[in-house]
């Protein structure tokens, strides 16, 4: 079972041997990275091309670990138990398993995003250390162990807006997707619009990271912006002829709303665009 | 067989442990890299690095290590020929460089120049500090050149291309901060207060109790809202001067401080407070604020954190028109004193060692002035002045 990329998604080798370490050696896999180069979608693609099943858990500000592997719905409890209902006998109808749970007990191998494990509460990760080392955890309500069958694929991915505690990061692998180079987002580009000219890609590629050099920009466009960039100038014929005829430099670029994204960004650039033309004129 | 490997990136500075070397060589055993050294050098580093910060020093132990190499000044003599050395070094030279190196003397002189100004970095940067890029006055230039070139170089003898551990891309990522981050966010997870704000979404199991049973034992439900932290923080930062050499420990503080606290306010000043305080640097000559107006603004409830070095002339603090910046009609510890009677919980911050505060007489000034509620900016430091702030 090896993870190469699939036809949708450019995995370097540097990433595909994070990921093939990850698998083999049953480790969670910490992914780390600009936002836009592709981390959660990395969890997708991998599931896609060793047809495992997905399971995903969003970690917000407010989730707690323990809803990751369980909760006891008292409440729905207590109101069976007020109609009389039979179900109210056994506790376990009332057990509400949760993402971690439901991983474990997959009856195919699953693989386990948790994504953006850095927007919950600093804690957080040091609550899961023994799930995500042992792969099983304790129901108290029930008295049961649920140990998984089948160690699924964790993949967790961060934005590193907190920092992760040590003990956590020593049971993970670790891999940090770099900004992709030239080459790579050339192939990125092909993987998806096989069909676009070769001559529009090129410009827009130097467009987008003379973008990127511009020193005080507060987000850099990334990877899914440039391919959404591309897409609207592939359906809209006056701004690839604007990118196409005119000198770059001296112009906003077409349509430039899909790569920056807030206005003092905006403002920027159109400052540049403006000292560039008096520049040349 | 790692273990020396193993030593080296430790000793690099890069926190691994033995449970990582223990899955390098599992992931070893399994053919994950086998016979190959850029496969080798990807399996260890996602073993062993957990942080991208640590990528460079990784890089280094790790070229250090499979070199079989003692120093840098071994690679200068053995491994790249002198005369190649100086091929690549001219090429990266402007015209204007060139015309320095004559000044020098000659290219030898430059190359003794070049080495001791590489084993200086080597020796700093073990030391733990992060360098980036030569000085200004550095004979090499800044922008066209910079030491670890040479390591670049040093590869293409081979003709191959540069390995990826040689290129240290991840150079600017290091950082060597005692205040880790989260140090600083776990040091300020004291200053909670919980209090219910929002919609009421949580079941409270005691009134729900109480209601039921009123109730003649059927259900009824209630619910309370959702605890929050609620507590309220003004933070005043001292900006420019004395205060660039501590910019960095201050933007982490500030960092942990935002996702921290949802009812963060922040203002600026220089050296001490006066009658106005400014919200963005940029424009601090215009868009000035009364601090009058921050004191009937921000009502007794706010916590009032101060981030200074407070290390400045004692007329700045003790005599109207002591600013150095503007002539200020009130003297700045009268501010000061309005600030500690109008917020009961104050506290100064301060980057300067402790052990060096009693050097400058403006550190016990202002000490005095904030009644012995001034801290180091470490993490001990940052704890002390949160217990004081929810004492």
């Amino acid at each position: 079972m090896k993870f190469t990329g699939t036809k949708n998604y450019v995995a370097t080798e540097e990433l595909q041997l994070a990921v093939n370490a990850a698998i083999t050696l049953q480790r969670p896999l910490l992914i780390k990275g600009e936002p836009g180069t592709g981390k959660t979608l990395l969890a997708e693609e991998v599931a896609a091309a060793l047809d495992m099943p997905l399971i995903t858990w969003h970690v917000k500000s407010t989730t707690k670990a323990q809803q990751g592997l369980y909760e006891y719905d008292a409440v729905s409890r207590l109101r069976d138990s007020q109609l009389g209902t039979d179900k109210v006998h056994d506790i376990s109808n009332y057990i509400v398993p949760g993402k971690l749970w439901e991983a474990f007990t997959s009856e195919k191998q699953a693989v386990l995003l948790i994504d953006e494990v850095d927007k919950a509460d600093i804690e957080f990760p040091n609550d899961l250390l023994l799930e995500l080392d042992r792969m099983e955890f304790y129901v108290y309500e029930t008295q049961e162990t649920i140990k998984a069958s089948q160690r699924p694929l964790v993949i967790i991915t961060s934005n590193n807006e907190k920092e992760l505690p040590d003990a956590f990061l020593r049971r993970c692998f670790f891999h940090y997707i770099r900004f992709p180079d030239r080459e790579t987002m050339q192939q990125i580009v092909d993987v998806h619009f096989p069909n676009v000219q070769q001559e529009l890609v090129e410009k827009a590629l130097a467009v987008f990271y003379d973008l990127r050099d511009i020193a005080g920009l507060k987000k850099k466009p990334s990877t899914s912006e440039l391919v959404d960039w591309i897409k609207l100038l592939m359906s809209d014929e006056l701004a690839r002829d604007q990118l196409l005829s005119k000198d770059a430099s001296s112009s906003v670029p077409p349509l430039s709303g899909a790569l920056v994204k807030n206005e003092q960004d905006a403002g920027l650039l159109e400052r540049l665009a403006f000292m560039m033309r008096r520049q040349n004129s | 067989m790692l273990i020396d490997f193993f030593e080296e990136v430790r000793a690099a500075g890069v926190p691994a442990t033995p449970r990582e070397l223990l899955d390098l060589i599992r992931g070893l055993q399994a053919d994950l890299a086998f016979a190959e050294i850029d496969d080798f050098y990807l399996l260890a580093r996602t073993c062993l690095v957990k942080d991208e910060k640590y990528y460079d020093r990784f890089d280094l132990a790790f070229s250090s290590y499979f070199k079989g190499i003692g120093s840098l000044d071994e690679l200068l003599e053995k491994v790249i020929p002198d005369e190649w050395l100086r091929q690549t070094f001219e090429k990266f030279l402007s015209e204007e460089d060139r015309k320095k190196i004559k000044s020098l003397g000659s290219l030898e002189k430059l190359m003794e120049e070049f080495k001791k100004r590489l084993e200086e970095q080597k020796e700093r940067h073990a030391g733990g500090s992060k360098w980036i890029g030569t000085g200004g006055t550095s004979p090499f230039g800044h922008g066209g050149y910079h030491p670890e070139g040479i390591r670049v170089g040093g590869e293409s003898k081979n003709r191959s291309a540069a390995k990826v551990w040689e290129k240290r891309e991840f150079r600017n990522f290091d950082d060597s901060l005692s205040l880790g981050n989260r140090n600083i966010q776990v040091a300020l997870k004291r200053l909670r207060q919980f209090a219910r704000t929002g919609a009421a979404e949580e079941l409270d199991l005691d009134s729900t109790i109480k209601a039921t049973a009123r109730n003649a034992g059927y259900l009824d439900l209630k619910m309370v809202r959702e605890k929050h932290n609620s507590v309220k923080v003004l933070l005043l930062l001292d900006v420019g001067g004395s205060m660039d050499d501590h910019i960095e420990m201050v933007e982490e503080l500030f960092t942990a401080c935002r996702t921290e606290f949802k009812h963060l306010e922040h203002y600026y000043f220089h050296n001490c407070l006066y009658e106005s305080v400014w919200k963005d640097n940029n424009r601090r000559f215009n868009e000035r604020i009364p601090t009058m107006d921050l004191i009937h603004k921000y009502g007794p409830d706010y916590k009032v954190i101060f981030v200074g070095d407070a290390s400045m002339s004692p007329y700045e603090i003790a005599v109207a028109g002591g600013s150095v910046e503007h002539f200020n009609q009130e003297p700045g510890q009268v501010w000061l004193k309005r600030v500690t009677n109008n917020w009961n919980k104050t506290v100064w911050l301060n980057p300067v060692p402790e052990k060096y505060w009693g050097y400058t007489q403006s550190i016990s000034m202002i000490n005095q002035l904030m009644e012995k509620r001034m801290y180091p900016l470490t993490i001990e430091g940052l704890d002390a002045a949160m217990k004081e702030l929810v004492k």
